[in-house]
């Protein structure tokens, strides 16, 4: 076991952590895929709207590959394909029939499943749609079943803000979870590389004690726990062509699911967290689900934001909107209303800082609510230094994302833009006192690549 | 404040695009951010932002500003009270000091507010904080006895040239209040150096040279005793350490006092608005670059044998090396970068000082000279990064 220890990094400080117990909800109404969650494919749909569906039948499938599926969480009527703006694909949404009837697939015994080939396990990730659980680095896109990975990355802990608490997500899934693990090591050539939360001493046993697998272990602030970060540290990315996988815990325990009981699992473990919502738990809910289903009758305020995921990287989801497919927490925070006078100005007890600028710096430990307020104006870059304090990669991202916005390919390869995604800029964002969109600027650069070169 | 709020919501359709005030937005922008934190929502990326922004950035440097301002408006009337040889008092003091201090600065905001305003309408940016720092800087950087025109022809070179010309802020390759400066030390020599400017008087003929200038020019057998006896013969001037560490001594607005400049450079520590790698750098290069010359020193009369504390709370090295070393727009962005740009401005500067006899100052030309070297260094620790990281690839 390796152990890392990151000084730069900073935890937000946010009230509205969740509790501790897991509450079953029933299976919703409504269930929603956004296809373009699915980064590095071309959906093609092959379902007509009113069409009825298994769980585990194919919803779309990635043009430049016919085998390599996109499946439906739920059985029931396709309600709606929803284009946007150039006809991109943005939504298909089925009404459940309650039934959950789903496709069987082949189902092995857990002995059997470690000794499964890549090319056995392939075609039934593929058809199931399964193999989405895994994505891969550069470029954050759905793993390319063409692609040996060269390595498969897992992180067992979040540490971004509010972030639900993966011990209690793998308890009484221990088994399945070690049997994704096996699946994962079959995929590559490589190591399943495990990262383990150092900061804390009650890690579960699934974790900390995995088989078939290379145990790191990480303690620091965010972005401690991202995946990127981890990979810089283990085993670096160094070119457009050095693919690597990486899935999630929850992830695992599905592929663990799928190969031992042979359907589609399409239960996950969600958090709802933050300051505006209330009854601040975990729920036991199902991938796809609408949002409402979860949060109805557990926010307050009068102008809540429904993020699916955290308030760094998440996105912004309307209550009929859907949970996204990768997400295992809500945050639910105020929206800006009224201008604050003079707030510049301010002592500032209640201002969430990394800066000591605010009185705030003045108590360690305390938390906030906190709107989503940009707290000031776009402006040029002006500072220097500070990105880094919060970034714990051997690399240069304001000069990366300088790179990126004069269009220069060279440089931000040379500059190790490979090796970044949203995740990993998204605190440099948040403290960037000049407010700069960076999350947008490393897509974009990201984008500028695949597209060009 | 609910008023307030409502005037600009009735005002916004006028400025906003299509309103018939549109092109001066950046002004309804600026007054508006001024006053509020606007409810602006984030739209993309994190949906939370730090509280930090550059007004609270820049006024945190203003505020880290305020006691040499401060010690500097009491020290233009200390010295106009002792050249006249009234007895001094604190009230008359400042109040002396603001009849003279408080101009120039008006000046500077004036004339160079409105390039600013001129620049963000045509360019259609909003108006940046930063020239708040410049505004005030620069004044702080020029003797009490500048002529108001040149305080308003220096301020418009540093903001237009030293800045606009490059882009705007977070641009400019220059500190622009450094360059508005050195710009009248070159066109108008006779209003900013040698020794009649450094105090604001009525007594005809009356000169008071700074320290560093007697350094450079004495009879005596040694720098220090020069230095130290100068002023009091003559009952003007106490140049002791002591004295000059407070700044109680001829000099330009801002820059005689290192004390003032040190609680400055505490706060901007503590907030962690200014680096301390720079800070400290700088005082090691010229640390090191003195002990260097002293070493060399022919005798103890030699400016050369001067030692570092005497540099230090001499001229303009404490008030540089916390207020303008570290402006990161025109200081090296690397970690490492900025050790090298600090350690060089710092050395250079006594270089200046001591050998070259034209310029008995030498923190301002030493912070230009780094400020076009600076993305050099820095383009070259990324080299050094970028080769690592091929290095890293083939391993």
């Amino acid at each position: 076991m390796s152990n890392f220890s990151l000084k730069q990094g900073y935890d937000i400080q946010l009230n509205g952590e969740s509790k501790k117990d897991i509450e079953p909800l029933p299976i919703p109404k409504l269930f929603g895929i956004k296809p373009n969650e699915f980064k590095g494919i071309k959906p093609k749909v092959v379902v007509k709207e009113g069409d009825l569906v298994q769980g585990g039948a194919p919803l779309f499938v990635s043009k430049d590959n016919p085998d390599h599926c996109f499946t439906s969480p739920v059985s029931g009527k396709i309600k709606e394909i929803k284009r946007g703006h150039k006809r991109v694909l943005e939504l298909i949404s089925i009404e459940s029939d309650e039934n959950n009837d789903q496709i069987k697939f082949k189902s092995h015994s857990p002995e059997v499943v470690s000794s499964l080939t890549r090319d056995e396990l392939l075609p039934d990730l593929m058809k199931s749609g399964m193999l989405a659980v895994f994505r891969q680095r550069p470029f954050d896109n759905v793993a390319d079943p063409l692609v040996k990975p060269r390595d498969i990355f897992v992180s067992t802990f979040d540490t971004a803000p509010l972030a639900p608490d993966s011990n209690l997500i793998v308890k009484d899934n221990e088994s399945y979870f070690q049997a994704g693990l096996d699946v994962a090591s079959r995929l590559t050539d490589g190591k399943v590389h495990l990262s383990i939360n150092g900061k804390r001493n009650d890690v579960s046993p699934a974790f900390s004690q995995a088989k078939n697998v290379a145990i790191h272990q990480f303690s620091g602030k965010h972005p401690a726990g991202c995946i990127g970060v981890q990979i810089h540290h283990i085993s670096p990315i160094n070119g457009r062509h050095d693919v690597v996988w990486y899935t999630t815990v929850q992830g695992l325990i599905s592929l663990g699911k799928f190969f031992i009981n042979g359907t589609c699992p399409n239960d996950i473990v969600v958090s709802i967290s933050g300051s505006a919502a209330t009854d601040r738990k975990y729920f036991k809910t199902y991938l796809g689900a609408n949002i409402e289903s979860i949060v109805r009758g557990r926010t307050e305020g009068d102008s809540v934001r429904y993020i699916s995921g955290n308030v760094l990287t998440g996105k912004k989801v309307d209550a009929i909107g859907f949970l996204g497919y990768y997400d295992s927490m809500i945050t639910i925070v105020p929206e800006a209303i009224t201008p604050e006078f003079v707030g510049w100005m301010r002592p500032g007890i209640n201002k969430l800082s990394f800066y000591r600028s605010y009185l705030s710096s003045l108590m360690p430990g305390k938390k906030f609510s906190i709107d989503t307020r940009l707290n000031g104006g776009h402006r040029a870059f002006v500072t220097t230094g500070d990105y880094e304090k919060v970034l714990p990669m051997k690399i240069y991202p304001l000069f990366l994302i300088k790179s990126i916005l004069a269009g220069d390919i060279e440089e931000m390869e040379k500059l190790g833009v490979y090796e970044i995604t949203e995740e990993e800029i998204a605190l440099c964002e948040f403290i960037c006192p000049s407010k700069g969109n960076l999350q947008d600027i490393i897509r974009y650069g990201l984008n500028l690549i695949e597209k060009e070169g | 404040m609910k008023f307030i709020e409502d005037i600009f919501n009735k005002l916004r359709p006028d400025f906003e695009k299509g309103g018939k005030f549109e092109f001066f937005y950046p002004l309804f922008e600026a007054k508006e951010t001024f006053l509020f934190i606007p409810a602006h929502r984030t739209k993309s990326g994190a949906h939370i932002r730090d509280a930090m922004d550059s007004k609270r950035l820049m006024s945190t440097v203003i505020v880290a500003l305020i006691p040499p301002l401060l010690l500097g408006i009491f020290n233009v009337g200390y010295q106009y009270l002792k050249a006249a040889g009234q007895p001094i008092e604190f009230i008359s003091a400042m109040l002396l000091g603001l009849r003279y201090v408080l101009p120039i600065i008006i000046v500077s905001y004036a004339v160079g507010g409105v390039w600013e305003l001129i620049f963000a309408v045509t360019r259609k940016h909003e108006i940046n904080e930063g020239f708040l720092v410049t505004g005030l800087l620069f004044p702080l950087t020029l003797p009490p006895t500048i002529p108001l025109w040149q305080v308003a022809v220096g301020i418009s070179f540093g903001v237009v040239i030293g800045k606009e010309v490059f882009g705007g802020t977070g641009m400019n390759v220059f500190n622009p209040a450094l360059v508005g400066r050195a710009f009248l030390f070159f066109a108008y020599p006779a209003q900013i150096s040698g020794d009649k400017v450094w105090t604001v008087t009525k007594v005809d003929g009356f000169s008071g040279a700074t320290p560093l200038l007697v350094a450079s020019d004495h009879q005596s057998d040694s720098v220090i005793s020069a230095i130290q006896s100068y002023g009091i013969e003559a009952g003007l001037a106490d140049f002791s350490l002591p004295n000059m560490f407070i700044g109680l001594i001829p000099g330009s607005i801002g820059e005689t006092s290192a004390a003032a400049s040190l609680i400055g450079c505490i706060i901007l520590i503590a907030t962690g608005i200014g680096s301390w790698t720079i800070m400290l750098s700088v005082a090691l290069g010229g640390l090191a670059m003195t002990l260097g010359l002293n070493a060399l020193a022919p005798n103890d009369a030699s400016f050369l044998a001067l030692p570092f504390h005497y540099h230090f709370v001499t001229g303009g090295f404490a008030f540089g090396l916390v207020y303008m070393a570290t402006d990161p727009v025109s200081a090296a962005a690397t970690s490492i970068g900025k050790w090298i740009y600090g350690f060089l401005i710092g050395a250079i500067a006594i270089i200046i000082r001591t050998l070259n006899p034209a310029y008995p100052e030498g923190m301002m030309l030493a912070i230009l000279f780094m400020n076009a070297f600076a993305p050099l260094i820095d383009y070259l620790v990324i080299q050094k990064h970028i080769a690592w990281r091929m290095k890293r690839a083939k391993a």
